[in-house]
């Protein structure tokens, strides 16, 4: 957690810093924003990681000197199969030639994202395919 | 759901390898593509996919290294060429190269390398694949309407891109077939990075993982940073086409350079999206083939992020021409970059010197790599200084650089493929096709760029489809379309080595003496990936346990 936590903040303070050189020196605002608001794309999760990593005890993956035995046990529930990706897949696929081709082609779009959102939660609910 | 556990009574399960996928009964044939949340599976998609679009990609190449090989070129109109150059660096950067490094090989390795039973979110796992292919379908479609494809450049600078030059359906269908794929490449990103840092194996520290993951998770953090930027900004191209806002055009207040800030804000670090992967094939397989551990690892660490680092303070180095950027500032985080880079070209050699290197076609393939890299890196130095820039601006010396950059990124994946293939398919591909291979695509990658370089220095600009009929410069021209024409073959003979080494020479599980995890398990990897695990005390943990005489070493140590 500590390393990870490092890693972020590292990169938010970095990004934080240049964009403030960047800003003050050239007074172009586009690219001072995006740098700027990258910056807090490392703190958000990086503090997150950070006040964790001060909560909580060794992870057997941060520790050195862990054995196999240590990470025995529950790891995460995986979902064996699912049609639901390729079904939402397909609804954003329809939403975009939608853009293209037409508004009709938003009915079977955003019928197949709704489809996919039910039936994806409910998989999650009742414990997936397998 | 399946609920998986870390397995450790290890001599019990060991006579499962014979039937690696008894275990798991999911659906067959087609609807078990369409089903699956299996990374492995998914990951090959990915490949299939990404080759199909390079060899297409590749097709374009050469119809316009066709064109060009005479001043006067009746291959194709002016209208098909332009079409021709749009689509082909299209598809080479957005479906080919991107996908192929973040979605390909590292959707397959990634998760096995760390000790992990899959990505921490195979549902959205999928999801980015059926994405990648949707857009992928939805920019081709361009092809087939009245007006053509896309025809603006990969770039699509305002105005060439706005509703009055651009007015056909392939524009749109471009933006839409990228908005897609840009979110695939998010959901991507965020996968990378909750499995690197939730899924690792018990003793997985962050500076134990195989440089190879090292790089993916700091390129899925740069994935993060960069992909909103370019899908908001097309979100506001199409506004500006559809809906009559005027954020890139002049007549309504608006800015059209803002475009190419957006643009290069993903464009940049988006190179080094496409190049680290690659570093980090690269940096798995001559460690191995040297029989040495990797040459400075923290160093390497050190200089890929370092290298994400400062790639997101040097997108305006593509518009120092526009006379509106900042040109100090993004020459210094320019030319920066070649320090970690070239931190990096001396760890690879350190790690090639003395060691006893066993040149099969993945360490061709890696010291072509490092060669044809340095060509185009060091180029790029020179692009990175503002006068020589307003000299060699939109001229072939710009094109010749980025191909060098990028056909050393095919040379590394074909390393790839060549490395992991055996592990993903369980088969070895034929070492002697492999070879001829490489030469061919290493010596065609060399005569297709430096004919270019030459063209830009005596003033050639880019994206022309005729030239004036100059003998030298036909000459030149000629000699790059021989090049493409060597790289179009050795991607040919690779399909071929496929077919003919198809489930002929059975790889066994750990071919080439690797280092990392993915050589502890199966070839090819069981339903969950392990049946075991071993205990973790170095960044090379198989070899380890292969090993037992020779002591663990420290980071950085010479074997001897």
């Amino acid at each position: 957690m500590k390393q990870e936590a490092k890693l972020l903040l590292g990169l938010g303070a970095f990004f934080a810093l240049l964009g403030i050189v960047y800003w003050v020196w050239s007074g172009e605002n586009g690219g001072g924003i995006m740098i700027v608001a990258g910056g807090t794309l490392g703190f958000l999760p990086g503090s997150y990681y950070y006040w964790w990593s001060k909560r909580m005890p060794l992870r057997p993956e941060d520790d050195p000197n862990a054995t196999r035995e240590s990470g025995a046990g529950h790891i995460d529930a995986f979902p064996g199969t699912s049609i639901f990706p390729f079904v939402l897949g397909m609804g954003a696929f329809f939403t975009v030639l939608a853009l293209v081709f037409g508004t009709w082609l938003l009915v079977p779009g955003i019928g197949l994202v709704v489809w996919a959102a039910i039936g994806g939660t409910a998989e999650s609910r009742r414990g997936g395919a397998h | 759901m399946t609920t998986l556990a870390h397995e450790h009574d290890a001599a019990s399960h060991d006579n499962h390898g014979e039937h690696g996928h008894a275990e798991h009964h999911g659906p067959r044939g087609i609807l078990n593509w369409l089903t699956t949340t299996d990374h492995k599976i998914i990951g090959l998609s990915y490949t299939v996919t990404s080759v199909i679009m390079l060899v297409l990609g590749g097709a374009l190449a050469e119809v316009i290294r066709g064109q060009l090989a005479n001043p006067n070129g009746h291959l194709v109109s002016f209208s098909e060429y332009n079409q021709l150059f749009t689509m082909h660096g299209s598809i080479m950067i957005y479906l080919f190269a991107g996908p192929f490094a973040f979605g390909a090989l590292a959707n397959i390795i990634v998760p096995i390398q760390i000790g992990a039973p899959d990505m921490a979110f195979p549902r959205l796992n999928a999801l980015s694949y059926w994405l990648y292919l949707s857009g992928a379908i939805t920019m081709l479609l361009g092809f087939f309407t009245s007006e053509g494809a896309a025809n603006f450049g990969w770039v699509a600078y305002t105005p060439l891109s706005d509703a009055v030059q651009a007015p056909g359906y392939g524009t749109d269908l471009w933006i839409g077939g990228l908005i897609l794929t840009g979110f695939s490449a998010i959901f991507t990103g965020v996968n990378i990075c909750a499995t690197v840092f939730y899924l690792r194996a018990p003793g997985m520290t962050l500076f134990r993982m195989p440089i190879f993951t090292w790089n993916l998770l700091v390129v899925s953090i740069l994935i993060l940073l960069a992909f909103p930027v370019l899908t908001a900004g097309l979100v506001m191209l199409y506004a500006d086409r559809h809906f009559g806002t005027h954020i890139y055009s002049v007549a309504g207040g608006g800015v059209p350079v803002l475009w190419q800030h957006i643009f290069w804000f993903w464009g940049h670090p988006e190179v080094y999206i496409l190049a680290l992967p690659f570093f980090g094939m690269v940096t798995e397989i001559i460690p191995v083939f040297s029989k040495k551990p990797v040459f400075g690892y923290k160093g390497m660490v050190f200089a890929t992020i370092t290298i994400a680092a400062l790639s997101l303070g040097v997108w305006a180095h593509h518009m120092f021409t526009t006379g509106v950027v900042l040109l100090p500032f993004f020459s210094i985080m320019s030319l920066l970059i070649a320090v970690p880079t070239g931190i990096k070209l001396f760890n690879w050699i350190g790690t090639m010197w003395r060691g006893q290197i066993w040149f099969s076609t993945a360490m061709l393939m890696a010291i072509g790599f490092v060669v044809t890299f340095l060509i185009g890196g060091l180029t790029g130095v020179y692009l990175a200084s503002p006068p020589l820039d307003f000299f060699t601006h939109d001229t072939y010396f710009v094109v010749a650089h980025f191909h060098s950059v990028v056909m050393a990124l095919v040379l590394g994946g074909m390393a790839g493929l060549y490395y992991w293939g055996p592990k993903i398919t369980g088969y070895l591909l034929n070492e002697r096709i492999g070879k001829v291979q490489f030469w061919l695509l290493f010596i065609g990658t060399q005569l297709f760029t430096i004919p270019q370089y030459w063209l830009g220095l005596d003033g050639m600009p880019r994206r022309m489809a005729i030239y004036p009929n100059n003998p030298e410069w036909q000459n030149a021209n000629t000699w790059s379309s021989v090049g493409a024409l060597m790289i179009g073959v050795s991607t040919l003979l690779f399909v071929i080595n496929i077919v003919v080494s198809w489930k002929k020479h059975p790889a066994g599980d750990n071919p080439w003496d690797g280092h990392t995890l993915e050589w502890f398990t199966t070839s090819p990897p069981p339903h969950h990936n392990f049946y075991r695990l071993p205990q973790i005390r170095s960044e090379r943990p198989t070899w380890d346990h292969n090993h037992p005489e020779a002591k663990a070493l420290g980071h950085g140590k010479d074997h001897q």
